[in-house]
């Protein structure tokens, strides 16, 4: 609530005590009639001195200058309670649309509200509260349980759980102790942590959220632009239909003979540019946008404008990347097939063998092993390059490594049956089995596509670098339309050039990559989703859309979203329009009196505002 | 160069007057303003005085939009 909400109530209320004054009052004619100017001046001073500077500045056509004019001709023709009551009835809607608008703006920003207000630094043995602008970086932070995480650091002294919601939009809470690295805008839930901070606050993932976001609503969509041209364009037009109703009616009535009557007329246009104000067509629309974009930004999904989400509602195409998109990025332990051995001893001689290799399937048997490794028990490991490892474990020789070691060992092995990389294991020169080790789709990703093609994307496109064989059994996993494999980042471009040529006239190109070699792609698409942006900056610069977890089922409920958004838009123009247009053709005929054209204006203006808000609010199927 | 300014404005029409009023001032590249995040977004011509611009820019405003608030 601003100063002129809270005065407003009070002079609604005393201009309608007045009115019902005056009404029983026993007295009348010119005495009454000069009373009346009495609730006019009290509810209406503001408009007609806002109007007065309009003029005086050059800015004759605006609401109040319609006002001022309809309610003083309303009164120079002793309309006296009509004139008073249509600028009471213009005064209440006025004070519930803005109090509507900033209700809505104001719930919308709080969802993206995570700017830390504080942080805590410790001085002589006491906690101080300081402005988070003013921390150094590399100054330690002390994060209470409960408290905003202000700036980027890694926790020197204690562990805890976070709840990242405010920034990816998932709720389960993530677990962080000494030297991992924290983001600013999680919440710390249990422990209490000391943070060294590896940034400034305005460098910290927060803040350029926050400036991201904020920025958003500055790139204005087709729709927003088109009001702005329609405005410029509409309101001389409906002043010169107004000066004609008043005019050319009343002239042509003369030249047939008849007497004129130019106060009907004047009264009709006077109506008819009250009815005229395009106001709920100029409020409503960026307001959807803004409900759309703070309605995706609270899922974890942030917008770089409206426009974005406007081409992400026409999407046609979507092209994805698989390692890191699709697939998790990380080699994992998938099928474990022993030979006269069971499943735990097979991978606890892999573990051990590969215990000094750093290589990503080495980490990734130990973390499928998940016990901790004895290395003292571990010897004379050998690395065989471009083969595998043979090592000593507890006294036994065991050899990890491709099929091309076990050749050379003279050990024979089974077939390969699966997609991936295979190690084959000996003990003491006997095969005891294979372990597979491939990259893993993402839980979601199979769902992630299908939704994509339930939410009207005619084609799914899967690029990669990676080998055929391993591309295809993916891309038939998660029934994508097409696939195309061992590229090059360049020919990613090619690629995407290539499918923007295939794209029909109001379909869009959707790219969605994980932003860490595909930024020359997401540039190019009309619309780039860059995955798991968490404190990945060339994402968040590349990229028109950011998801900020790793969800691939993200880029459908974006869509969703989009969609939901721009039908809103479209709802409110063709609503505002329709009444509008009714209301000034019965305004014309003399049908609509002021009472329509309050309705017209200020109704359509609240009923517009209202369905926007609407835009804030997606179900998650 | 471009500055974020904190605005006050009540009606989203209102908004678009500031915005095209701003555009015209002499040192001004290119402006925006959002009503929803009451923010002013300027873009200065290159080697224009910041001060002096935004007082043109806030007295252009005014012309329009009686009511605004420009937080320099």
């Amino acid at each position: 609530m601003n100063k002129k909400q809270k005065k407003m109530p009070l002079r609604i209320i005393i201009t309608a005590a007045l009115m019902v004054l005056l009404a029983v009052l026993p007295i009348d004619g010119r005495i009454k009639t000069a009373l009346y100017l009495i609730p006019y001046l009290v509810i209406g001073y503001d408009i007609l001195r806002k109007a007065f500077l309009g003029i005086i500045h050059g800015q004759v056509f605006d609401e109040n200058f319609l006002m001022a004019v309809a309610t003083v001709g309303a009164i120079g023709i002793g309309e006296m309670v009509e004139g008073v009551a249509v600028m009471l009835f213009y005064q209440i809607g006025e004070l519930f649309q803005s109090y509507a608008v900033g209700k809505s703006r104001k719930n919308i920003t709080a969802l993206m509200d995570i700017r830390p207000d504080y942080a805590n630094i410790e001085q002589d043995g006491e906690l101080v509260q300081v402005d988070p602008d003013e921390v150094e970086t590399g100054t330690v932070i002390v994060v209470k349980p409960g408290e905003k995480l202000p700036i980027d650091g890694v926790i020197t002294e204690g562990e805890t759980t976070l709840n990242t919601s405010a920034l990816t939009g998932e709720s389960v809470p993530r677990e962080a102790k000494e030297g991992d690295e924290v983001i600013s805008g999680c919440v710390n839930l249990s422990g209490l942590i000391k943070v060294r901070t590896t940034k400034e606050f305005g460098e910290s993932t927060v803040s350029k959220i926050l400036d991201l976001v904020e920025n958003s609503s500055m790139k204005k969509s087709r729709s927003e632009n088109f009001i702005t041209r329609f405005a410029k364009v509409y309101t001389p037009a409906v002043c010169l239909a107004a000066v004609l109703l008043a005019v050319l009616p009343p002239l042509v009535q003369m030249l047939l003979g008849g007497g004129a009557d130019w106060l009907v007329w004047f009264t009709r246009a006077l109506t008819f540019l009250v009815i005229s104000c395009p106001c709920a067509l100029v409020i409503s629309i960026p307001l959807s946008f803004f409900g759309g974009i703070g309605g995706a930004s609270a899922r974890g999904i942030l917008v770089k404008g409206s426009n974005y989400l406007e081409a992400l509602a026409s999407a046609g195409i979507v092209v994805f990347d698989k390692t890191g998109t699709m697939t998790k990025g990380v080699f994992e332990v998938t099928k474990i097939s022993p030979v006269g051995v069971n499943e735990e001893t097979l991978l606890h001689y892999a573990a051990y063998a590969e215990s000094y290799s750093t290589h990503p399937i080495a980490e990734s048997l130990r973390r499928a092993y998940g016990k901790n490794i004895d290395m003292a028990l571990v010897s004379d490991v050998e690395e065989i390059s471009g083969h595998g490892v043979t090592a000593t474990v507890d006294g036994k020789t065991v050899a990890a490594g491709n099929r091309r070691l076990m050749e050379r060992m003279n050990i024979a092995c089974a077939e390969s049956d699966g997609i991936g990389t295979e190690v084959h294991l000996a003990l003491d020169g006997k095969y005891i089995g294979r372990i597979l080790i491939a990259d893993v789709l993402k839980p979601t990703a199979a769902e992630a596509v299908r939704a994509l093609k339930e939410n009207g994307v005619r084609k799914t496109v899967m690029l990669t670098g990676d080998a055929k064989k391993v591309a295809e059994a993916i891309a038939s996993e998660l029934s994508a339309d097409e696939v195309k494999s061992e590229l090059l980042p360049g020919d990613k471009v090619d690629e995407v050039e290539r499918l923007l040529k295939e794209t029909g006239k109001k379909e869009k190109l959707v790219f969605v990559g994980d932003g860490i070699n595909d930024a020359p792609v997401l540039s190019r698409a009309d619309v780039g989703i860059a995955m798991g942006a968490l404190g990945s900056d060339a994402a968040i610069e590349a990229a028109d859309v950011v998801l900020m977890d790793d969800d691939p089922s993200k880029i459908a409920l974006a869509m969703r979203i989009a969609r939901k958004t721009l039908r809103i838009v479209y709802e409110n123009i063709v609503f505002a329009l329709a009444v509008k247009a009714a209301c000034l053709v019965l305004g014309a005929l003399g049908v609509a009196n002021m009472w329509w054209a309050i309705f017209a204006d200020v109704g359509v203006m609240v009923l517009a505002v209202l369905n926007a808000t609407r835009a804030l609010a997606v179900s998650n199927r | 160069m471009k500055k974020t300014y904190q605005i006050e404005v009540d009606c989203a029409a209102c908004a678009l007057k500031m915005e095209e009023a701003t555009k015209k001032v002499e040192g001004v590249k290119d402006a925006t303003v959002s009503f929803m995040t009451q923010k002013m977004k300027v873009e200065f011509d290159e080697g224009a005085d910041e001060q002096a611009t935004m007082k043109a820019v806030v007295k252009a405003c005014k012309k329009v939009e009686d009511d605004c608030e420009i937080f320099l």
